[in-house]
């Protein structure tokens, strides 16, 4: 069984702040593949980083 | 080269704006900024001239606000427990695990135009946030700091300062939905 939504999403979170490892990305990329919610969250959240730092630079 | 008084007088919208976002609180922020004016005022000899007057004084101010923070953190401390409960996130998830509701993709805001709204929404939704999650986000986001010094600065661990990154990402998610991205009719 790969990992769920639930969690596939505190390691897109995680992600953000510290280098995952091999097993976390391997089974990361595994769900994200089959997954476009998880998909879609991850880009929203580069979205979010993005967003900030564009403002907070006006 | 040394900073002129004018070009560091020049800068303080930006810097309380900047402040704000950290600290939620208009008089805090003003302080902090109001130190961090004085500071470069006596240091402006000592600016190198190889960044901007801007990012000059925003590493001063980003010292101040860390101070400000602790501060803060130190008043405020009464549940300094550590916060690894993510149970009032269970509602976005059905009992697999999976997203109860289909995550849309955002639509890309036009560039710089935006960026303004972009903050006043974003600000709006940090402050709907617990004020310790906010202050977490804010000092990773905004101030690109690294989860060791947050941990360091805020006495806390790893692996709360990464709960609470994950709640306020999710929190802050469903905020800018509603009230950003929504609007854009993306």
């Amino acid at each position: 069984m790969g990992m769920s939504c639930k969690q596939a999403s505190r390691l897109i979170s995680d992600g953000m702040d510290r280098p995952l490892g091999r097993g976390e990305q391997v089974r990361l990329s595994f769900h994200l593949l089959l997954c476009r919610n998880c998909r879609h969250f991850r880009q929203q959240m580069q979205q979010l980083r993005s967003g900030i730092r564009r403002a907070r630079n006006e | 080269m040394s900073a002129s008084p004018e070009q560091i007088e020049a800068e303080r919208p930006f810097l309380l704006r900047y402040a704000r976002a950290q600290l939620q609180d208009q008089a805090a922020a003003e302080d902090a900024v109001q130190e961090a004016l004085l500071a470069a005022l006596e240091g402006r000899a000592r600016f190198a001239g190889q960044a901007s007057v801007r990012t000059w004084l925003i590493s001063i101010l980003r010292f101040k606000l860390v101070d400000t923070i602790r501060r803060q953190q130190r008043e405020v401390a009464t549940d300094l427990s550590e916060d690894t409960d993510l149970s009032d996130l269970d509602g976005l998830f059905d009992g697999q695990g999976a997203w109860q509701q289909a995550v849309r993709a955002w639509g890309v805001p036009e560039e710089g135009l935006l960026a303004k709204q972009f903050w006043q929404v974003y600000q709006h939704c940090a402050q709907a946030m617990p004020k310790r999650t906010a202050m977490v986000f804010a000092m990773r986001e905004v101030m690109d700091m690294d989860i060791a010094d947050i941990c360091q600065n805020l006495s806390i661990t790893a692996t709360n300062c990464s709960v609470m990154l994950y709640r306020a990402r999710m929190s802050l998610r469903e905020c800018l939905e509603l009230r950003w991205f929504q609007q854009e009719g993306a």
